[in-house]
């Protein structure tokens, strides 16, 4: 960026603008090398210990919506980034920031929805800390959250291998959905829920039963292509996704049809996609479907040796195509 | 949504492509002019699975490629004026004008908003009664009528603080322009299916009379486009030409007489500029008489400047169907969907868009 320039909404949407944010101001400034692996959190070793760490701000509008709220976001948002590391999320830590005038209530409400997604993942909220400002200082409520977990197996984003499967564990474009139907004037009925829900477990459950894991990514905002797109990136791999078989309810295909969306841009909060051997595929599918989070996975392509650093994907109808990264922003305050 | 399925039928695509190829016997050249048709053929990946010969190019049918700079330009000054609430779509957002955008103007503190219809800018003017609304109305004949309404809308309920820039076009006189130009070789046009919803099939006659060109008005789904190929075809095949509906469940030959007399009701056919065209006659709506005390640029004393292309920026040859984006010095390099220097780049119907955003924006 040249000076005179400004920050934009788009920058925020996660998709080539924040990635270019990130590249040319964050990273040539905050010059850690872990941090420059762009993982959803930093793994760093303690002797046999392997931590991971990472922390998440939460911003959603609305601040209640089908299938959660903000609370309950926040809590599984940095679950899920010390999950993808391949790890178990022990400790988080939260920082609320508080418009003045909040009613209280609201706040009871969000700290309830706090503490049972915490117990339900089998968390401690262990710190804390409290700011309120001035009204229009910030907009209702922002959360952040941070938390450390342990490794179970390393993974990441670069490790994908040629000849991979890829999995998603269920329908996507829920979450984007679901707020954009109760956004303030847009008043779209659709009723989808949204998806925010903790991964750690189903995590665990296929982590324990094979080594054939390579990544895990929860595709948030910018939503299933942008997470394969950085995933072909980093990995410096082929991609090849199957438009027929990536589960999408019929109501979110609609919505996204009706407002020009297309799902695989949309946010998800309870999905992931997992890099396997081909040899494990099967066995990782079975296990996820016997989970809560996982009834519909899917395999919905491979990683190819042609074309690294691009994802592909064959249409319904037989054609091929590219599919980029997101650009610019589908709709902020996402999450 | 279980109604689009059969429109994309691998089966049917199937039997569609092995007809389209018993027919394709010469290099045939057509024409879409709209921008959902432009995405259409790039995201289902038509292009790929068509006979070589047959060659599909995109002309003027992204609203927000065609609209010039000073329309944008006049757009930003009314955002910054105090007071004011500029609304419009969200594709016209990083849209540059000759020195800024909507969406930088909005990072400056403007007030603006993207709106997903035209009424919802009405209710924005209702809730705000001591501010100006302004709405930046763009788009062809598909955007007008609901625009149209809004006005009338505003009329009805007496909401006084709802204002618009009219920038609406008309799309069968843009067709006349290029024909009569006569720069690019055509050998049909894919007409709009949306386009055609409202003004029927009616408009489109003069182009198989005058010029014995071949017309068909298409749906947007893979079956449809297909199909639509496969008519001009046989129409080149049994050596006729007219205007046939392939869009049969949504256009009729008459249009929606409902919108076309609402939108005679509030504005009036004025010559208009498009972006790449030029100056094309009868091929823009204004407020008429009767409404013109709604016009925000005259209520807010904001003249049209002269509308300026970007240096080198081919936006015009391509929208003429006259060269493909990576024929462009800037495309790819300069102008990139995160930093577009031309419209085409920018609205995600936008002929240079699609192509980056389906080539991985690779150079050849």
């Amino acid at each position: 960026m040249t000076s005179g320039e400004r920050i934009l909404l788009a920058h925020g949407a996660g998709g080539k603008l924040t990635r270019r944010l990130i590249e040319e101001e964050i990273l040539t400034r905050l010059r850690s090398p872990i941090l420059k692996r762009l993982d959803d959190g930093a793994v760093i070793a303690f002797d046999d210990l392997r931590l991971a760490y990472s922390t998440d701000s939460f911003v959603v509008d609305p601040i209640f919506f089908r299938g959660g709220d903000i609370g309950k976001l926040a809590i599984n948002g940095t679950i899920n980034d010390i999950a993808m590391c391949g790890a178990v999320p022990l400790y988080l830590t939260t920082s609320l920031i508080i418009e003045e005038g909040f009613q209280l209530d609201d706040l009871r409400r969000i700290l309830d929805s706090m503490r049972d997604a915490a117990d339900e993942a089998d968390v401690e909220v262990v710190a804390g800390d409290t700011k309120v400002v001035s009204a229009g200082g910030a907009d209702k409520i922002f959360i952040n959250t941070s938390g450390i977990g342990i490794v179970q197996k390393e993974v990441g984003g670069s490790n994908a291998k040629i000849g991979d499967k890829i999995i998603i564990n269920g329908f996507i474009g829920d979450h984007g959905i679901a707020i954009l139907s109760e956004r303030e004037g847009l008043d779209l009925k659709v009723p989808v829920a949204s998806d925010c829900s903790p991964l750690n477990g189903l995590v665990s459950s296929i982590l324990r039963a094979t080594e054939g894991i390579h990544v895990l990514r929860d595709p948030t905002r910018g939503g299933l292509a942008t997470t394969l797109n950085e995933i072909a990136l980093q990995s410096e791999v082929g991609i090849r996704i199957d438009e027929e078989m990536i589960p999408i309810r019929d109501a979110v295909r609609g919505a996204c049809e009706m407002l020009g969306l297309d799902p695989l841009y949309v946010a998800n909060e309870g999905k992931m996609v997992t890099f396997v051997s081909p040899h494990d595929a099967d066995l990782v599918l079975e296990i996820m479907r016997e989970h809560k989070g996982g009834a519909n996975a899917r395999l919905i392509g491979e990683v190819i040796a042609e074309s690294r650093g691009t994802v592909f994907m064959r249409t319904r109808i037989g054609g091929e195509r590219i599919v980029d990264m997101l650009t610019g922003e589908q709709l902020p305050r996402i999450c | 949504m279980k109604f689009v399925d059969e429109f994309q039928d691998p089966k049917l695509v199937k039997g569609l492509l092995q007809e389209i190829g018993g027919l394709a016997k010469r290099r045939v050249t057509f024409m879409e002019v709209c921008g959902t048709h432009t995405m259409a053929l790039f995201r289902y990946g038509i292009r790929s699975m068509l006979p070589d010969h047959v060659n599909i190019i995109s002309g003027p049918g992204c609203p927000v490629c065609v609209t010039p700079t000073n329309i944008l330009d006049a757009a930003m000054d009314a955002a910054r004026k105090e007071n004011v609430i500029l609304a419009t779509f969200g594709d016209m957002m990083r849209v540059p004008g000759s020195s800024s955008s909507l969406e930088m103007e909005k990072a400056l503190r403007s007030d603006v908003r993207v709106v997903y219809s035209a009424t919802d800018s009405l209710g924005i003017a209702a809730n705000n009664p001591d501010r100006k609304v302004v709405f930046l109305g763009v788009g062809f004949e598909t955007t007008a009528p609901s625009i149209a309404c809004t006005v009338l809308g505003a009329a009805r309920k007496g909401i006084e603080n709802f204002k618009l820039i009219a920038a609406n076009k008309l799309i069968p006189p843009a067709m006349k322009a290029l024909l009569e130009a006569g720069e690019v070789q055509l050998d049909g046009f894919i007409c709009p299916g949306h386009v055609s919803t409202i003004i029927g099939s009616e408009p489109y006659e003069f182009i198989p009379k005058e010029y014995g060109i071949p017309c068909v008005i298409s749906g947007f789904e893979p079956v449809d486009i297909l199909q639509s190929v496969l008519i001009l075809l046989r129409q080149i095949e049994e050596g006729k030409s007219g205007v046939e509906i392939q869009y049969s469940r949504s256009v009729k030959p008459d249009g929606n007489p409902v919108a076309k007399r609402v939108m005679s009701e509030v504005f009036e056919t004025v010559d208009s500029d498009w972006r790449g065209l030029g100056e094309i006659k009868a091929s823009g709506l204004a407020l008429n008489e009767s409404f013109r005390e709604r016009d925000a640029l005259e209520y807010l004393g904001i003249e049209l400047k002269e509308p300026v292309d970007p240096p080198g920026c081919l936006c015009g040859e391509i929208l003429r169907g006259l060269r493909s984006p990576p024929e462009c010095g800037l495309y790819g390099l300069r102008c990139t969907p995160e930093r577009p220097v031309g419209p085409c780049m920018v609205s995600s119907e936008g002929t240079c868009a699609a192509y980056y955003r389906y080539s991985g924006g690779a150079r050849p």
